[in-house]
């Protein structure tokens, strides 16, 4: 069990950095749209500091929306995908692989990059922290629960935009609670609450999005 | 290159009863007697309803004359609600017995169900102008039927790109159910963002006591609106069961004897 969940997350990761320029895309894109904020909205720190978490966050949900495409388009265009659902090794143990090494190509370096974009938001201390480790619980949920759209999808014409329709109304707890313990930490009531929530939703997303993806997926598949 | 799925026919009719209508060719008849009852019955509720509430009820004494349009928002926003339960009902029973009628229902609710979160949005938008001055306001039940709405709009698209219609039913179903196990996730979400982000300037929550006219209006506008929602939507599923078994022999036998 334990090795099969091992195999494909080396699998998927080897293939994402053979083709590095698919993870960098999306770290550009999630810096460019932070960047774009403050030419909209104005230059004053004491705007966009009220801004940083929310703008952090609704561009990390389409950074990490816009990698879902490929996280069974490869394989299903190659027929390995096929392969994976006649294989005896349980499909939702297989999906939960791929959900992992999505996340650590996709969410984690988003994560890891937010303090710095943080910074040009004016965000210092305690909330930047906070910022930090909301996204590194909350993204996770993100890849889950888009496995669900990205299997429903797997194959067909306009695939890409669909996801983020079925995809994005089922982030919205993840937003409210991501963004609102950034808040929280910021305005003295403390961050634990919101994170125990978001902490929450990861327990409960990595049980029901493999499960779910692997339903859509054998439907997908026929 | 799955393994053989048993396809569960229709039960024969002997040997429970309330299974016969469960295969769309029965159900297809059915369905045809019931419409005109509930066309009937929801356009005279409507009048009815309308009369109530538009000349019977008493004028609200803090609101004014704009209150009224409870007597739309109200229903149109339970239904909206109540209707994605009953789809996600529906895709369970597809995805659980693989039957093709709760698939059609699904298929069949959403749109109604999508017009009717809309109405429920577009009447509050109207009726929160007089009341609190702005036509939309970040509250927690507003935000939550603006999130429904997309709900319906992801299955509905959903089930509109795929053609394969078997493929379209169990994808919708799969995404109805999750998105079912999302809704109440997002409703407290919403709830607890509003009250954490500030007082509630304007609350929702109107004056407890109504007055019993007032009450019957709006009762009888809740059951116009589900005897138009059925009759919409059994119409609608006829309209599916018609296309999708047209190469069958009950449908040729039913058209060649002149009533489709």
């Amino acid at each position: 069990m334990g090795s099969v969940l091992g195999w494909i997350i080396r699998r998927d990761l080897v293939l994402a950095l053979r083709q590095r320029t698919d993870v960098m895309t999306t770290l550009v894109f999630f810096v460019i749209v932070v960047s774009l904020f403050p030419l909209g909205v104005g230059p004053e720190l004491e705007k966009l500091r009220p801004l940083a978490a929310g703008v952090l966050w609704v561009a990390a949900l389409l950074a990490s929306m816009l990698s879902l495409g490929r996280l069974f388009a490869a394989d299903y265009a190659d027929g390995t995908l096929e392969q994976i659902l006649i294989a005896p090794q349980p499909l939702s143990l297989v999906v939960l692989g791929k959900i992992i090494a999505h996340w650590l190509v996709s969410g984690m370096p988003l994560a890891l990059i937010a303090p710095i974009l943080g910074i040009q938001y004016d965000l210092t201390g305690e909330p930047l922290f906070v910022l930090l480790i909301s996204l590194l619980i909350g993204t996770p949920v993100l890849s889950a629960i888009g496995a669900v759209g990205a299997a429903l999808t797997v194959g067909l014409r306009g695939g890409g935009v669909l996801i983020a329709l079925l995809v994005l109304p089922l982030y919205v707890p993840v937003i409210i609670f991501g963004a609102g313990a950034v808040e929280a930490s910021a305005s003295g009531i403390g961050p634990e609450g919101h994170l125990s929530l978001l902490a929450a939703f990861l327990l409960l997303s990595l049980v029901v999005g493999p499960l779910a993806s692997a339903a859509a997926l054998r439907i997908s598949v026929e | 290159m799955r393994r053989a799925r048993i396809v569960a026919k229709p039960m024969s009719s002997t040997a429970i009863n309330w299974f016969k209508y469960s295969a769309p060719a029965t159900f297809y008849g059915l369905a045809g007697k019931l419409i005109p009852w509930f066309a009937t019955g929801s356009i005279v509720l409507f009048a009815a309803g309308l009369y109530v509430g538009f000349f019977l009820a008493p004028t609200d004494f803090q609101q004014g004359e704009s209150y009224r349009i409870i007597f739309i928002h109200v229903p149109a926003a339970w239904m909206s609600m109540f209707l994605y339960l009953l789809l996600a009902g529906y895709a369970a029973l597809a995805l659980i017995f693989n039957a093709r009628l709760s698939a059609m229902m699904a298929r069949a609710i959403a749109p109604t169900g999508a017009l009717f979160t809309f109405i429920a949005l577009w009447t509050g938008a109207l009726w929160g102008r007089p009341t609190w001055g702005t036509y939309w306001v970040w509250d927690a039940r507003l935000t939550s039927e603006l999130i429904l709405l997309f709900l319906y709009v992801g299955f509905i698209a959903l089930q509109a790109s795929i053609e394969d219609a078997r493929r379209a039913d169990r994808a919708g179903a799969v995404l109805a159910i999750v998105g079912a196990i999302n809704v109440p996730i997002i409703y407290f979400s919403v709830q607890w963002w509003n009250t954490l982000h500030q007082g509630a300037s304007v609350s929702l929550t109107r004056a407890p006591t109504m007055a019993a006219v007032m009450l019957q209006g709006m009762l009888l506008m809740v059951f116009a609106c589900w005897f138009y929602a059925i009759a919409v939507i059994l119409t609608r599923v006829r309209a599916i069961i018609l296309e999708r078994e047209r190469g069958t022999a009950w449908l040729a036998e039913r058209l060649d004897r002149g009533q489709a």
